[in-house]
Order: structure tokens, then sequence, then C-alpha cells
């Protein structure tokens, strides 16, 4: 279980996250939604241990990350996670089989012999099988997500994050890396908290959804109650409207340029 | 600008550069913790000492070569004006070479290739995320990326200043010989006449100090990059503009410690 409470991160001048309170419960998927720059990345490198949150918890079985100071109890909390980043982060100085089986060495007291064999049983797993010997550059944008993801089961963790799994791929590779993420749900009976703003992909994949605003929980509920909701915030982002309670950057600077135009007109006079 | 504005852009570029500072301590505190924390990484030493040391090596020794062939005919011209005759050409090439121009030139073209590279690199695997990647897959990226780079350096850079000793003094034997027609023994009797195996030591000693210069300096740019692909053509140009400096100003400190105790 991840249990996520007050916890507040601010980059210089910009508060990110504004005292988030969120529970994920074993077994579940808890999709995390909302606009860009609303924090969820954040948050969810807060979870890892890649951003120090500046205030708050969070405590994943029992362990709290930011009260871990032994380098041991540090590589036990990280140990427990898989962590599929948005662009994938493969290693470009190594071959594919490297790359899914790099944390082993790291994480596991696996023999190194046996990586080829993990690596091609891993990639199978997501669908791949004879790339072991490329290098990321010769991959497409899919496949190089399902080969970080290959890469983030590898040391077989307990909790999976997915940091925006569909960004930048077409519709029907989006729903292979859906099917790709049920199905290993099923497979590895993981934990997962999912990033991401592509609703479709939400609603498939969660078992429960948070949406995300300005830094702070704005709701929490099955994918079915929040198709239905009536919160304006909520709705306008599920809907993707442009016209709402959540302003984009457009129409904030709109009063702004308004003023200018004033003012250069009062100048004009 | 206001005198306020003004106040405050120096005070804000004044904190940026402290945090700078903070920021590269904390990284050579880190540096030398991993150091005693965890096993080397042996095979990425071998892969970055080829990099670093093998690939340099051509550029090195011909920058070096092309140094002492320069210096043996100024040296000739400038003997020739005063004496008639070109004086101490040996000892000349082979003191400056050793003891400075070796050190100094060597390292400057390694920060200038093998640096901007590894800057280039690290800045790269910043941006796209494959230095978080490496905290999440239950690895440093100090203990995988940037000690064996440091040791790297620390273990080729004094070998290229060697290679470049040889080549830079074998480059004003050259220009000796067949420019200036001083015969081969009384090239040799100007150097092994003069030179003691303290003044090979002075310029060796400065290799080690460049190599962990140039590496941190490099690697610190190269990890602290922001800003996507501009970011690291500006943490690549940083790097190599800021390592060069350091090597420059600190050459002056360390001839002085090393004058002092007598490593001269």
């Amino acid at each position: 279980m991840i249990d996520i409470v007050g916890v507040k991160k601010s980059y210089p001048g910009r508060p990110v996250l504004r005292g988030i309170d969120l529970t994920v419960m074993s077994g579940e998927t808890l999709a995390i939604i909302g606009g860009s720059g609303c924090g969820k990345s954040t948050l969810l490198k807060c979870v890892i241990g890649l951003v120090r949150p500046d205030a708050g918890a969070i405590v994943v079985d029992g362990m709290d990350i930011a009260r871990l100071t032994n380098e041991a109890d540090v590589a036990r909390y990280r140990r427990r996670f898989g962590y599929l980043f948005q662009e994938g982060a493969l290693f470009d100085s190594m071959s594919i089989w490297e790359n899914v089986t790099f944390g082993l060495r790291y994480l596991t007291d696996i023999a190194p012999g046996r990586y080829r064999q993990i690596a091609r049983d891993k990639l199978a797993l997501v669908g791949l099988k004879d790339i072991e010997d490329l290098r990321p550059s010769e991959l497409s944008g899919g496949m190089k997500k399902r080969v970080a993801l290959a890469r983030a089961i590898a040391a077989e963790p307990s909790y999976i994050l997915y940091d925006e799994p569909t960004t930048g791929l077409d519709p029907i590779m989006s729903d292979v890396i859906n099917d790709l993420i049920l199905d290993l749900q099923k497979a590895l009976k993981t934990t997962a908290i999912v990033v991401t703003h592509d609703m479709k992909s939400a609603y498939k994949v969660s078992s429960r959804m948070a949406m995300i605003h300005e830094g702070r929980v704005l709701a929490v509920a099955h994918p079915e109650v929040m198709k239905i909701s009536n919160d304006p915030y909520v709705r306008q982002f599920i809907d993707g409207l442009s016209h709402g309670p959540i302003k984009m950057k457009l129409k904030e600077f709109e009063p702004e340029l308004a003023a200018d135009n004033g003012a250069a007109a009062g100048g004009a006079r | 600008m206001n005198d306020r504005g003004f106040v405050n852009a120096l005070g804000a570029e004044l904190l940026a550069m402290a945090e700078t500072f903070g920021r590269f301590a904390f990284l050579t505190r880190s540096v030398v913790a991993w150091l005693y924390r965890a096993p080397i990484e042996w095979r990425q030493v071998l892969i970055q000492m080829s990099r670093i040391g093998v690939e340099s090596l051509p550029v090195t020794t011909m920058t070096t070569f092309f140094t002492g062939m320069v210096l043996a005919l100024q040296t000739g011209a400038s003997s020739k004006h005063f004496f008639n005759e070109p004086l101490f050409v040996g000892t000349v090439v082979s003191f400056a070479m050793v003891m400075e121009l070796s050190p100094v030139m060597t390292s400057l073209v390694v920060a200038g290739r093998a640096g901007a590279a590894i800057a280039a690199e690290l800045g790269t695997m910043k941006v796209t995320e494959q230095i978080d990647a490496l905290y999440t897959l239950g690895t440093d990226p100090v203990r995988y990326l940037i000690i064996p780079r440091l040791l790297a350096f620390f273990f080729v850079l004094p070998v290229l200043v060697i290679v470049s000793d040889f080549s830079g003094t074998f480059g004003g034997w050259v220009v000796s010989y067949v420019k200036l027609q001083i015969p081969t023994s009384v090239y040799l009797d100007d150097i092994f006449n003069n030179m003691e195996i303290r003044h090979f030591m002075h310029g060796f000693i400065k290799s080690f100090v460049f190599s962990v210069v140039i590496s941190l300096i490099c690697c610190f740019k190269g990890i602290t990059t922001t800003g996507g692909a501009e970011g690291v053509g500006k943490s690549t140009t940083a790097a190599v503009v800021l390592s060069m400096v350091s090597v420059l100003i600190m050459d002056y400190f360390v001839t002085a410690i090393l004058s002092a105790l007598g490593i001269t």
C-alpha cells in the first residue's frame, strides 16, 4: 500500500504540490489525471524518491522514503518499484538486453549468466522478440516504450509507476500499451500508479482515478463514477473543453493583453 | 535599468553562483564518499580510458610535437641572434615541455575533446531522464557515471602527458637536427646534463591535478544540464571553457606549491 499524506513541493517561485493526500491500495491501479504542469509527474517522482517533498510523508509498506538514511534501506525501498519514463529513458550506449537487465545487478542477487534469458522472457511479456542485440536508436517509439516497460518489470517489482505511458504514440499503439498494462497487472499482480492525461487510457487501465489540479487532489473515484461527475473542473477536463473553470495559459494572458491594448489605445489618444 | 534593478540582478547572479559552488562541493563530497562506499565499475573505467586516452592520443601527440618544433625554432633563432649560434635548444625545449607545456597543452586538448564529449553525453542523459532511470534501477549516477570518468582521466592523462613529453622533445630534435644543424649528441646532452627526475615529476604531478579538475567540472556541468538540446549545448560550452580556464589558473597555484616543496 502507498500512503501519500500532505505532500508539498515547490520549485523556486512556483508551488507544484500544495498538500496531496492519496492512498493506493495493494493490487489496484490508480490513474492520476490532470492537465500539463499540474504536478502529477512530480508526485510520481516523489513516490520513488527522485524528488524530495518539502513537507508530508510517503509511506510504502511501512517505509517512509523521507526518513530512509541508510543506503541499504533506500535500495530496499527502490527494489519495490518499477518506473516507466515518459520517453522510455533507455540507455543509448547499451543494447536492448543490457537495458532490460540493467537493474538486476543492483536490485537483485540473480547471477549475470541468467540475464540474457531474463531479458528474452521480459521482452516476450511485452510482445517483443529477436531484438535483444539492437540499440534503442534502432527501435520505433512504441517499441522503445515496450522495452522500457520490460526494463521496469525485470526485477519483478511490487509497484509499477507509469509516467504518461501513451504520450507520443499513435492511437493503436496507445491501446496496445494499455492492453499490456492490463495484462501485466493480471500476470504480475502488481499495484500501479498511472499518470496520464489520456482519458481513454485512464478509463481502460485504472480501477480508481484521482484528478489533480494546481497541486491539489480534486476528486478520487471509480472510473465509471468519474465519467458522470458533476464537478465542473472534472467535467471540463474529462470532456476536454477549453471553456470552464480550468484556465489555460492563453486565457490567463487575455486580461493582460486587453490591458496592454487599452494602454496602447490611451497612449495613442 | 535603475539602481534597485541592478542590485537585484547582481544579487540574483551572486546567489546563483554561490548555489553552483555549493552544488559542486556536494558533488565532490559525493564522489569521495562513493569512492569508499561501493565497488568501482572497472568495466566502465576501461571503456572511458579508451575513449579519453586512446582516442585523444593522436591529437595530443601531434599538438605537442608541433609545440616542440616551434619552441626549438624560436629558441634557435633567439640564441643565434644573441650568441651567433643555437645554444641549449635541447635544454629549453625539454624543460619547457616536461614542466609546463606538455601537462598544460595536453590537458587543454583533452578538455576540449574528451571533456566536451563527457559534458554532452551526461547532459543528454540528464535531459532524456536517463540519469533518473539510473536511480530507479538501483544505482547512483555518481557511482556509475562520474567515478569511472574521474578514474579514467586520473589514469590516462598522466600517460598522455608522458607521451607528450617525448613527442614535444622529439619535435624539438627534428627542428634542431634538420633546420638548426645541431648534432643529436649535443641536443641530448643539453637535455640529460641538466634534467633531473624532479623536473619530470613537476609536470607529472600537475597532470593528476588537472585530470581531477577537468573530469569533475565536465561531469558536473553534464549532470546539472537543464533545458533540452539548447541546454546540452550551453553546458558543453561552459564545461570546456570552465575546465580550460581552471587548468590555467590551477597551473599557477600548483607550480607555486611544487616550487615551495622543492619539486622544480
